[in-house]
């Protein structure tokens, strides 16, 4: 019983990031933009976010620091294919090199600090319900954050107007254009958004996954959660499912090497990797029949006048 | 008053060549402030950089060495860059050759083996980093699987299947325990071309390979069918060109040369097979390809320019106690300014005084 509580706890927090970050991916690409740059986004945000909860002591204006220092990313990334029509692919890959050596930069001087980490909800009596309760009533603040983030997107996308326009712009632009709509702004708004969300999903790990900060700690999970993107058919809902799946299969593999399973560790290790492999191609194999993809998406866009 | 971008009637082919150099001179105008954040002396950082190991025999044959995999790297991504498969996952098939002939390496040790060991070394090298990079192509063009993804994810993969080997199977006894494999035998390294020096074989091999692809696309009907694909898809699909079968193709090159690069990585200047074989040189090969303007001799003259700054960012570090991390953070900014100027080439800038009518739709 302790155990699957313990898992269940896990794989929630496991999950997180790779959610709020995807989630933030999702917008940007319903805007028709691709940013590869997830991953230099995201390790930024770590740095930033643990020097900031480092120096003022606070999780919150560690957690602002991230999505400042991610959103800032996205900036530069918005000039750039949107501002200068570069390639989005090239550019993304540019920006996560870049996003490595600055996030080595700021980060050297609190390698090996420790904060305290993200309190926990606690409700007397509702947190001691066994199995459940701590589950349900007992995560850190950035766990309901993200859930929050996904209904919230979600509501946005299909039950607003700006929402609507959102995706249009995503499936042509040329029309959105033709209609009179600011593709460009709205596509900047996008693409700052995925920004900031990347930035947090960053600074969660340093701030409530593992109370210190370490180079290259966020370990791939930019390009997972690219790949949850694919994975969900660009839908919020499936985003949610794709998420935990994968926190799962993180769990699963460090749990598996502690009870000695006869495998070697780096073959477990390997296996978020590898799972990705696989469900993109099944995943894209079972869509032969056409793309869900936002139609516009990694194309270029320059307004004629 | 706002800047708009305007496509030009036809590239302009002055930018197209000096866009290059606007953009390291404006790399190193961010350097200059970015040392000057940093507390250091920009000129002094900027000597230790880009003077300094031009000046010593030692540091320029460590640039030839430091660039050879750059630029056989950089030369196999330029062809699937060409041809619009964004091969990003070179660094694994690097890993993957680098095992692949230390196999053989580490199963000669100690045996009277002749000198067919390395080049079967080199062979299996080729042929193992083109499978590893055939898996993401086959993943794309049988089932439309973004090779983007597939291809990065299988560098992690590649890099836990190397650390695995030289913790467990291939551990050398004598190693204190380190995770390496024992010193390659002398019919198993690459050979130095001057006693005592740096620079090795491999260097040969790199400037080979580049007169061999710069043959291959400027001379050559598959050359051509590989430019075409990537830049008028619509025309190519008219001409007939199968481009699945050129993803694949430009895919398997690439892999092959990456694996070759690390087996000579590996057989050269490391000696043996450790975790950390590579700092990054898939990734930076990326920046190599695209300063290069995807062009074999300008790849050579970048690869030696990226070589450079792995070199000056190591005496910068020892002379003046600048991070390393400075040098992945000019190379980011170098390929950002790479790719802006770039868009030059198709767009020039204009100032416009819109009236307000039409300046809503504009925006």
């Amino acid at each position: 019983m302790e155990l699957i509580e313990a898992i269940i706890l896990a794989v929630l927090a496991a999950s997180t990031p790779l959610l709020i970050a995807a989630t933030g991916e999702l917008v940007t690409e319903r805007s028709g933009v691709l940013n590869l740059g997830v991953e230099g986004m995201m390790i930024v945000g770590a740095a930033c976010g643990f020097a900031g909860a480092w120096l003022t002591g606070s999780i919150f204006i560690g957690a602002l620091f991230g999505i400042v220092a991610g959103t800032l990313m996205s900036l530069v990334f918005a000039l750039m294919t949107l501002g200068l029509a570069v390639n989005q692919v090239a550019t993304g890959l540019a920006l996560t090199i870049l996003g490595i050596g600055l996030s080595g930069l700021i980060g050297a001087g609190f390698v090996g600090e420790r904060i305290t980490p993200a309190v926990h909800l606690h409700i007397p009596g509702l947190t001691d319900i066994p199995l459940i309760g701590r589950v349900l009533f007992g995560e850190d603040a950035f766990v309901y954050f993200s859930l929050a983030l996904i209904v919230g997107v979600w509501w946005f996308l299909y039950r607003t107007r700006p929402g609507l326009i959102l995706r249009a712009c995503g499936d042509n632009h040329v029309s959105a254009h033709a209609l009179g709509y600011p593709v460009l702004r709205i596509r900047t708004f996008a693409v700052m958004f995925g920004g900031a969300c990347a930035g947090l999903a960053g600074a969660y790990l340093p701030l409530a996954y593992t109370p210190f900060f370490i180079p290259g700690m966020t370990a791939g999970r930019g390009w997972i959660a690219l790949a949850l993107v694919v994975f969900s058919s660009w839908r919020p809902g499936r985003l949610v499912v794709g998420a935990y799946l994968f926190g799962a299969v993180t769990i699963l593999q460090l749990h598996a090497q502690g009870w000695g399973v006869g495998v070697p560790s780096q073959l477990m290790s390997a296996l978020p990797y590898l799972a990705t492999v696989i469900v993109l191609v099944l995943l894209s194999r079972a869509r032969t029949g056409g793309s869900t993809a936002p139609a516009a998406l990694g194309t270029v866009f320059v307004p004629d006048r | 008053m706002q800047l708009v971008l305007e496509k030009r009637a036809e590239r302009s082919n002055t930018i197209a060549l000096v866009s290059p150099l606007i953009a390291i001179g404006l790399t190193i105008v961010t350097m200059v402030i970015l040392f000057a954040i940093l507390g250091k002396n920009p000129l002094l950082a900027l000597h230790a950089y880009f003077i300094a190991p031009l000046t010593d025999s030692y540091s320029l044959q460590e640039i030839a060495v430091k660039a050879t995999p750059l630029v056989m790297i950089a030369i196999g991504l330029s062809l699937c860059y060409l041809a619009n498969a964004w091969n990003i996952g070179a660094e694994g098939q690097f890993l993957i050759g680098a095992v692949a002939g230390s196999w053989i390496a580490v199963k000669t040790q100690g045996t009277d083996a002749g000198a067919w060991v390395l080049p079967v070394m080199f062979v299996l090298a080729a042929a193992a980093g083109a499978l590893y990079a055939l898996i993401p192509a086959i993943c794309k063009v049988r089932f439309g699987a973004s090779e983007i993804l597939t291809s990065l994810m299988l560098v992690y993969v590649a890099d836990l299947f190397l650390d695995y080997l030289v913790r467990g199977p291939w551990r050398d006894p004598n190693g204190f325990n380190f995770p390496t494999t024992a010193e390659f035998d002398p019919v198993a390294t690459v050979p130095l071309l001057i006693e005592g020096g740096r620079l090795h074989l491999g260097s040969i091999i790199a400037l080979l390979v580049v007169a061999a692809v710069a043959i291959l696309l400027g001379r050559t009907i598959k050359g051509f069918e590989i430019r075409v694909v990537g830049a008028a898809p619509r025309a190519a699909r008219f001409g007939g060109f199968n481009s699945n079968q050129l993803i694949l193709l430009t895919f398997a090159v690439s892999g092959a040369l990456a694996g070759l690069a690390g087996i000579i990585e590996v057989a050269g200047p490391v000696g043996h097979l450790q975790p950390g074989i590579s700092p990054g040189y898939g990734f930076t090969a990326i920046i190599v390809a695209f300063l290069g303007r995807l062009n074999p001799l300008g790849i050579l003259i970048a690869g030696l320019f990226l070589a450079l700054t792995f070199i000056g960012g190591e005496q910068a570090q020892i002379a003046m106690k600048i991070p390393l991390d400075v040098t992945k953070v000019f190379q980011g900014i170098l390929l950002f300014y790479v790719l802006a100027c770039d868009s030059l080439i198709l767009y020039c800038f204009k100032l416009v005084f819109p009236n307000r009518q039409v300046a809503r739709g504009a925006n």
